[in-house]
């Protein structure tokens, strides 16, 4: 018989397993094989193609000189973001840099816009800008973001008292932050990195205007101008195999910054770091990376814009029409990924266990097929079994609702968190019947979150290019669509106003979405 | 009639059972707590009350009414129990008033019975705050008010104070006992906080193995703990050994009057196992009567001191802790005596 004294010790009491409810294990497996199908297509149709052939088209002198051009960019690329982001995070967070609130919010926005045309805003002016230089240059001022985000988060929440400690140990201030604090950012700058690598191994349309042969372009080509299905397959295969690598290196990195996160129960005002006479150099250094990266596409559109004139402009009705069917399919796009999210989040949060969790985990699958290869793989896949839904909106959409899926997912999760199982209990408790609970109760609570998972979706779905140029309707012209149609054409004024539509749609409700959502109370610390 | 019968209640998660046949009877208009270590089944036999769990076997009787026996099963929303969880669980969404209207009807919300609530619990003038606008006292009490809103047949608080700084429990804990009073309302409080089952409660029930091992009054458990192991559980207690020769014991401390034991129905005697609590015994100087023992230190609480007393007498098992009114006046390293006086209660001792 075990003792009072012994029950003492027992730490955790046993907490209620409950059995997880049929309909949502199901539905989340389906939601789980959804996203999966493109995998399972590309693999089907390079079964169809036969080793024989792919291997011939692999171990050729291309495919070494694709990889070798993807290995440069992505290494140059990769530690210019690391840098920059870094460095910009910190003068952000820690230093005593003038305006550093505008800029905060100035050096998030090159990630709203799209890298295709930050190329275009490059090339039509400056037409010497290409190749492996423009290619850095471009990628870098458009992706340091991915860096510079994540570390300025993690600069905000570090635990001060741990530097502080450092210097009661006898560091230095600056050895105190590079030993202890950006010791601790490490996973969080080599996340950033990954991510880097993930969006150059999948950007499609900066690499196509600046003339710098890669995977993607390569794919592009074969598909659409030789009609080479094979070879575009076999091509394919090689980006998803570095896509699955990066994105392991990036879950075994989740998996050990989990354990290294520190308690942010203590969250002191940190007193910037003085930077003297650096100051104004600092700053400088900084307005001009916002002028590269924000400045150049945006002046260059205005450009565009006052110098095209009547004659080359497009109608703006055309303009219009285009746009509506940006939104359109962006909107139904969004409101899918959104709902399919929400009962693997669901599960995930509220019945966590091991097969959960490698559910989710294959839903982050996704995160490495560049939107390229998941819409050729819907392609292969509606040209052998179902044709009628070749070049229809649906398939479209139905390719954006899974390309963007993990962005309205990491949302959709975070909300749920906010609706724990406890105050749906309670809410029993005082009479309320299941359904009035998911009514009263839930749904305020994960609403925002939804909200949230919706924008992220429809914003990106508006820049998306490359899986739209494959995968639109005959006869439907987007902002995406009909901003390439003008380029390729070296039409930049007629292109200018699409590109300034993208923009005016997606930065601007983006940084309204940002503040938003930064002004809004936290209603969810249960103490004060 | 009882306002809360739970019988043979059987509970079980996973492979592990949590509840192993608990038998409770509670009155009408009670402040009865539930007692225990974490892990012994409290928070799953709160649950069971409320219908938030289902029982594996046995039935849960509310004020006549079964709820929960066999296929038959009333659900959280049809059994009137007001459910103070541990961390308020206030609905984050919603103000404080808003949140006390909850359980209400469209017509009840209109009429005053919310900002009554209130300011019953001591609000008044809060309603219109979000719940993290408010400090963790106050979350609690808004909880307490959302819960009494539905005039519950039972009210449950499961550990209510736990989450609450130390310096805030005790008064926090008084206001709610003053509201329960007032609205006489069968209350069951788990806590695994033995002083605050003690001074707060009408009766404790205190868990052990998925079983209710002892019920009664705070008096009752802490002068007639039904075992060793209780009598270790509640109280500071001092066990030392003795023989008992009718209805006295003999120990190095004295003679003391042995209680008869409620449950046994044979008389102790020979050697035996003794309860004596801390204030039952009293320091003398070296030349007084009784046990010697060296002064080791003394921990002053204010009202009172608790000596330890470190003793060479075998039968008083090395230290023995008494409890003194006020500062008590003793250098470590003190010569003392040490003798008891009062009843006590006393086990056969167990064979070596």
């Amino acid at each position: 018989m075990a003792t009072l004294a012994s029950g003492l010790s027992a730490a955790n009491p046993v907490r209620a397993r409950r059995r997880i409810p049929r309909g949502l294990g199901a539905v989340s497996c389906l939601v789980a094989a959804l996203l999966l199908l493109p995998l399972a297509f590309l693999l089907l149709e390079a079964r169809q193609v036969g080793w024989p052939e792919l291997s011939q088209l692999l171990f050729r002198q291309l495919t070494a000189s694709l990889l070798w051009n993807m290995v440069r960019l992505a290494v140059v690329v990769t530690a210019l973001a690391a840098t920059i982001g870094t460095g910009a995070a910190w003068c952000v967070e820690r230093s005593d840099l003038p305006g550093r609130r505008a800029l905060a919010m100035l050096l998030v926005l090159p990630l709203a816009i799209p890298d295709f045309v930050v190329a275009f805003g490059w090339v039509s002016v400056l037409p010497g800008v290409s190749g492996y230089g423009g290619a850095v240059l471009v990628m870098t001022s458009g992706l340091y973001p991915l860096v510079y985000l994540p570390v300025a988060a993690s600069l905000r929440g570090a635990d001060p008292g741990q530097e502080d400690t450092a210097r009661t140990l006898g560091l230095g201030p600056w050895r105190a932050f590079w030993h202890v604090t950006l010791r601790q950012a490490r996973p969080t700058i080599l996340a950033g990195c990954l991510l880097v690598s993930l969006a150059l191994l999948a950007e499609y349309g900066a690499f196509e205007i600046l003339g710098y042969q890669t995977f993607t372009t390569e794919i592009f080509t074969e598909f659409q101008v030789r009609f080479n299905a094979p070879a575009a397959c076999a091509l394919s295969l090689v980006v998803v195999l570095i896509g699955l690598v990066i994105l392991a290196g990036d879950g075994a990195l989740r998996d050990r910054g989990r354990l290294a996160r520190a308690a942010h129960n203590s969250r002191r005002v940190i007193s910037p770091r003085r930077l003297g006479p650096w100051r104004w150099p600092v700053l400088g250094a900084i307005v001009g990376l916002i002028a590269v990266a924000l400045g150049v596409p945006i002046g260059v559109i205005g450009y565009w814009l006052v110098q095209g004139g009547s004659s080359t402009l497009p109608q703006s009705a055309s303009v219009a029409d285009a746009a509506g069917h940006t939104v359109l399919y962006s909107a139904a796009a969004a409101a899918i990924a959104t709902i399919l999210a929400l009962p693997v989040a669901l599960l995930a949060v509220r019945w966590s266990n091991r097969g959960v969790r490698l559910l989710e985990r294959s839903t982050y699958i996704v995160q490495g097929l560049p939107g390229l290869v998941i819409a050729l793989a819907l392609v292969f896949f509606a040209l052998h079994y179902l044709p009628f839904i070749y070049q229809t909106s649906g398939l479209l959409i139905g390719a954006y609702a899974i390309i963007f899926f993990p962005l309205a997912y990491v949302a959709v999760r975070a909300s749920v968190m906010q609706a724990p199982a406890g105050l749906e209990e309670v809410a029993r408790s005082l009479g309320s019947s299941p359904l009035a609970v998911r009514w009263r109760v839930t749904l305020p609570l994960v609403a925002p979150g939804l909200a949230a998972a919706f924008c992220l979706v429809f914003l990106s779905a508006v820049t998306e290019l490359t899986a739209t140029l494959i995968l639109v309707p005959t006869g439907v012209e987007t902002l995406a669509t009909q901003f390439w149609a003008y380029t390729g054409n070296v039409s930049y004024g007629a292109a200018a106003p699409y590109a300034a539509a993208m923009v005016v749609i997606s930065v601007i409700p983006g940084v309204l979405l940002g503040r938003w959502f930064d002004r809004r109370p936290s209603r969810t610390g249960v103490r004060s | 009639m009882s306002a809360i019968s739970v019988t043979d209640l059987h509970k079980a998660f996973r492979d592990t059972a949590v509840l192993r046949g608990l038998d409770l009877e509670v009155d009408l208009g009670s402040l009865t707590a539930i007692l225990g270590p974490s892990g012994s089944g409290k928070t799953t036999l709160l649950r069971l009350i409320a219908g938030l769990e289902r029982a594996d076997r046995g039935r849960v009787t509310l004020a006549g009414a079964v709820v929960d026996e066999g296929r038959r099963y009333v659900r959280p929303e049809g059994r009137r129990v007001g459910y103070v969880p541990q961390e308020a669980s206030l609905f984050p969404h919603l103000t404080a008033e808003q949140n006390v209207a909850f359980g209400l009807s469209r017509a009840a919300r209109r009429t005053a019975r919310v900002t009554g609530l209130l300011e019953m619990v001591g609000l008044g003038g809060l309603g219109g705050r979000y719940p993290h606008e408010l400090s963790g006292g106050q979350q609690q009490r808004v909880a307490l008010a959302r819960a009494l809103a539905i005039d519950p047949q039972l009210l449950l608080l499961d550990e209510p104070f736990s989450a609450l700084d130390p310096s805030l429990r005790a008064t926090v804990r008084e206001e709610v006992r003053a509201i329960l009073v007032e609205t006489g309302i069968t209350t069951l409080l788990v806590t695994h906080d033995q002083e605050e089952a003690l001074s707060v409660a009408d009766q404790v029930a205190v868990l052990r193995d998925g079983r209710v091992a002892q019920f009664g009054t705070p008096r009752q458990l802490y002068l007639d703990p039904v075992d060793l192991e209780m009598a270790r559980f509640l109280g500071d207690a001092n066990l030392v050994e003795g023989t008992v020769e009718g209805r006295l014991v003999q120990t190095p401390l004295g003679a003391l009057s042995v209680r008869p034991s409620p449950t046994e129905a044979d008389p102790l005697s020979g050697p035996a196992v003794v309860l004596v609590r801390p204030e039952q015994i009293v320091i003398a100087a070296a030349s007084a009567g009784g046990a010697p023992g060296r002064v080791l230190h003394s921990e002053f609480h204010g009202h009172d001191s608790v000596v330890e007393v470190a003793s060479e007498t075998p039968m008083l098992r090395g230290i023995v802790r008494v409890r003194v009114q006020g500062a008590a006046n003793l250098e470590p390293d003190a010569l003392v005596t040490l003798s008891a006086s009062g009843e006590v209660r006393a086990w056969p001792k167990p064979a070596a």
